[in-house]
């Protein structure tokens, strides 16, 4: 059951973009239209899996037998930094298919703090490899969820009759603003655990 | 047999205004002094003239043919002589002109001889071809082809007749059923005959009971003239906008929802205007070709009514004919939900010409001032094809052009008017609807040009890089050969050619130093 | 217990083991001190060289050829084959975008609309040059009583679209001609002209729907 709470609450409690204020500039970034939000939504949750487990492993059976926990942020970057770069390559050569999904956004992922914030986190909060598996996982549904419902909302902003200022990026940040006190919302599911 | 009845989604119950022009029977049209006959009287192409400035036609001649399998003919509506073959303003919401025939009528209206072909003794290529030769176009306003329909290699199980008329103001099919109904039935026989249907279902809407009474009657005549016939059926269906719509009157009918990016022969049926069946016995049964139609005058007039105009008549005479009553401020074509105001009364009346309203502000108030849009959902509840036009109203609003054509699939939409109607907020839905398929289609066109002008860059591109290679080869093979002569013992020649020059030149070859 | 709700979203120490720059108490002299440095030294640098290796491998195994991004340029340009980018056709301009060479506002046919496709395909900076292309599409028309049939336009075109041969009258397939101009230079007695393509009810469109000014209250 707490492997679910685990999901569950980084899906929506404590959603990686409005609650913890994570990964902003794909947020803004890609979120012009429903399908790239979507590829980023994909490609994120890919990378983000694989980096909080493949964290976790460092953490656990390098970092700390040396005792060189604060050295988390040096080693995280490095190892996501490839990760991703080794990922692109293999889906580039072999599968063309995944590649017209992810292609441009997983190079724009090594820049995401998401990415690396997430790992940090877990390994904080002392989670086991399980664990820290559903954490990514569900941190990244939620950024994907995010990133959808915004790309929905732009998509309809940019033919709404939105004042000549506030067009554009402003609007977006306001809105972003009032989903984010949306989802703060969720803080409330904590009464029927 | 009781047909059952199934009910289309959505849909409008609009005042239908048809007993203003229903009342009078069918009268004919005046010559006029001039008639401006386009070429372009289909959906699938034009026609090329056959005639020349200066050439007297005969009422019926043929006077351009079809430029490919998808065009249809047209034919002079009276007999008289070709003055101008130049560009005129069409019936076209833009008002721009293109190619027509101008014909002066020599009020003779001799006719061409005509020649009847018996559908009993003609085949099935016969019968097509001279339905093609005939210039039969769709008459409920669509102008496709009836040729290439009609000839399409489907199992058809079900021939439908369409009487509905759901449009209000028009009256013209009604007045045509009504006087003309052995004719309409003749014709529903003979594309029968070239579809091999099991039924013919004539669905006409419940508020034309005479129609319905006539058709019935001509109906009753045929099946008791021949005992191995067909089943002809006249059902009334209740009256709902867009009823006549050809999905709409199947799905009423036979209960078939044609989906997306289907056509109804796909499912066995086909749909024909009484019009068409109508033209086609005349083509046919007393080989007339296609050069009149039924068009009702209307609205702000004094005579509404039904008239039978040439084709080439200009709106203008016709209106002239009825009485124009002051307070007239535009011309409408076809009925207020799907016709056009008319930029231009010059324009010709054409095959696909069904009503011409005068439209005064007392009988169509002007719109009230548009509000904005709260996404309420009236005009998806009144959709008859399932569409959600507030969503393609926002995306063709923000001119997001892939949005509409692949999300909210803006070519389904049938322009019949009924979420525009509806509307609480009097937005003019079906203008931004047009606009952004006419966008969409023009982008589609500049993507076609830009593949084509790809594709002959890189073909030239490669035709010049071919052509340098080869010229590149030619050099090098004399080069080889004129090497490979030298090492073959020429070396004679040489010697003798150096021999030539030192005896003309001896005092140069021995005062100049050897450069190398 | 894990909340659903944790408050401790920011970095908590609650479970996380303590941070400690060495074991036992730290001092700041001997060789001592150099361990935990030369742990760190070793452990970041075996992790940089194991991920340096996997990266060289997966360069080297998965390289793919061909640039599937010029491609993509390729398809957004008009295809005028004008060579007003100073690229000899759309398809090396495209090939100079994708490898970073070229502007991407150098399109004059495509225009601010142009670039601005390509800036959000490649996440390149928009930068506007004032160019519209609301024009209507023109096409070259050659004066056939003035041409003298020096076959010079004939070698311009970029896109095969003029037809003749020398000492005979020269025409323009207009179903084919970009309006590039590139047979306006070279022609010696200047009988090309660009016409705009006539506008028929065929390629004629609907106007977007004006609206009025609202009447409030």
């Amino acid at each position: 059951m707490s492997y679910l709470f685990v999901v569950l609450s980084a899906v929506l409690v404590n959603n990686v973009v409005f609650v913890r204020i994570l990964g902003l500039c794909p947020f803004m970034g890609v979120s012009k239209k429903l399908e790239t939000a979507l590829g980023m939504g994909m490609a994120t949750t890919f990378v983000l899996t694989i980096a909080s487990g493949t964290s976790y492993l460092i953490d656990h059976y390098l970092l700390a037998p040396f005792d060189l926990a604060y050295l988390r942020t040096l080693a995280f970057i490095v190892v996501i930094a490839a990760i991703v770069q080794i990922t692109e390559l293999v889906i580039h050569k072999t599968s063309p298919m995944l590649q017209q999904v992810l292609g441009i956004y997983l190079p724009l992922i090594t820049t995401n703090c998401a990415v690396l914030g997430i790992p940090l986190l877990s390994a904080g909060l002392g989670y086991g490899l399980l664990e820290s598996l559903l954490f990514g996982f569900g941190s990244a549904a939620g950024f994907t969820l995010a990133l959808i419902l915004f790309a929905g909302i732009r998509e309809r902003l940019e033919g709404a009759d939105v004042p000549l200022p506030f067009r554009g990026v402003p609007i977006a940040m306001m809105t972003a603003g009032f989903m984010s006190l949306a989802f703060m919302g969720f803080a409330g599911l904590d009464r029927f655990h | 047999m009781i047909q059952r009845l199934f009910r289309f989604r959505g849909g409008i119950e609009p005042p239908p205004h048809k007993q203003e022009s229903s009342a009078a029977p069918i009268r004919p049209a005046p010559l006029p002094p001039k008639l401006v006959v386009p070429l372009i009287q289909s959906s699938r192409g034009s026609a090329r003239t056959i005639v020349t400035v200066g050439d007297k036609v005969l009422k019926g001649q043929c006077i351009g043919e079809p430029e490919d399998a998808g065009g249809t003919a047209i034919h002079a509506p009276t007999s008289g002589t070709v003055t101008e073959i130049g560009r005129y303003p069409m019936a076209h919401p833009s008002g721009l002109a293109s190619l027509a025939i101008v014909l002066e009528p020599d009020g003779e209206e001799r006719w061409i001889t005509p020649e009847p072909l018996d559908p009993a003794h003609a085949s099935r290529e016969e019968l097509l071809l001279r339905i093609q030769a005939s210039g039969i176009v769709g008459m409920g306003g669509a102008v496709f082809p009836s040729h290439i329909k009609i000839g399409k290699d489907a199992a058809v199980e079900t021939l439908l007749i369409n009487g509905a008329e759901c449009e209000p103001w028009i009256t013209c099919d009604d007045r045509l059923m009504r006087e003309r109904a052995a004719d309409i039935v003749a014709g529903a026989k003979i594309l029968h005959q070239l579809n091999g249907a099991r039924r013919i279902l004539i669905g006409i809407e419940d508020n034309k009971p005479e129609a319905i009474a006539a058709m019935a009657a001509a109906a009753q005549e045929s099946r008791s003239g021949d005992k191995a016939g067909v089943n002809v059926e006249v059902v009334p269906i209740p009256t709902r906008y867009p009823a006549g719509g050809e999905k709409q009157l199947i799905r009423v009918l036979t209960g078939i929802e044609v989906p997306a990016g289907k056509i109804a022969s796909d499912f066995g049926v086909q749909c024909f205007n009484v019009g068409t069946a109508h033209a086609v016995c005349r083509a046919l049964a007393h080989g007339e070709a296609m050069i009149s139609r039924i068009v009702t005058v209307t609205g702000n007039v004094e005579r509404p009514g039904n008239y039978e105009v040439l084709l080439g008549t200009p709106v203008s005479s016709l209106l002239a004919l009825c009485g124009v009553r002051p307070g007239t401020n535009r011309t409408l074509m076809g009925g207020p939900m799907m016709g056009f105001a008319l930029p231009s009364l010059d324009a010709p009346i054409t095959k696909g010409s069904n009503c011409i309203i005068a439209a005064s502000p007392a009988l169509f108030p002007p719109p009230p001032p548009e509000q904005a849009c709260i996404r309420c959902g009236t005009c998806a509840r009144a959709c008859p094809i399932g569409l959600q036009p507030f969503e393609l109203y926002w995306a063709s609003r923000a001119k997001r052009f892939d949005d509409a054509a692949g999300r909210y699939h803006i070519f389904d939409c049938i322009e019949c008017g009924c979420c525009a109607y509806v509307c609480p907020a009097h937005i003019p839905l079906i203008d931004y609807f047009r606009f952004a398929k006419s966008e969409i289609r023009a982008r589609d066109e500049e993507h076609k040009a830009a593949d084509q002008a790809r594709a002959r860059f890189e073909s030239r591109a490669a035709r010049l890089e071919r052509e340098k290679a080869e010229k590149a080869a030619r050099l090098a093979a004399k080069a080889a050969e004129t090497r490979a002569s030298l090492a073959a013992g020429d070396t004679a020649l040489i010697a003798a050619a150096a021999q030539r020059t030192q005896a003309q030149a001896p005092d140069n070859a021995t005062t100049t130093p050897d450069p190398t | 217990m894990l909340s659903w709700a944790s408050p401790d979203w920011i970095v908590s120490t609650k479970h996380a083991p303590p941070i400690r720059y060495g074991s036992g108490p730290a001092r700041l002299t001997g060789p001592d001190f150099l361990q935990p440095m030369l742990a760190a030294l070793i452990v970041m640098t075996g992790i940089a060289l194991a991920l340096g290796a996997a990266l060289g491998y997966a360069a080297f195994h998965f390289k793919v050829e061909g640039n599937p991004i010029a491609e993509q340029i390729d398809a957004l340009l008009p295809q005028t084959q004008c060579a007003q980018c100073g690229y000899p056709g759309c398809k090396p301009y495209a090939e100079a975008v994708a490898s970073g060479e070229a502007e991407i506002n150098l399109c004059t046919p495509g225009g601010d609309d142009g670039a601005r496709k390509l800036s959000e395909l490649l996440g390149r900076e928009f930068k506007p040059r004032g160019v519209t292309v609301e024009k209507l599409k023109t096409v070259a028309l050659i004066d056939e009583q003035t041409c003298i049939g020096c076959t010079l336009c004939i070698q311009a075109c970029p896109v095969d679209a003029i037809v003749g041969s020398a000492k005979q009258m020269h025409t323009v397939v207009s179903r084919i001609c970009t309006g590039c101009e590139l047979c306006l230079p070279p022609c010696p007695v200047d009988c090309i002209a660009l016409v705009e393509e006539p506008r028929t009810p065929q390629n004629w469109r609907w106007k977007y729907p004006a609206t009025g000014l609202k009447v409030v209250a």
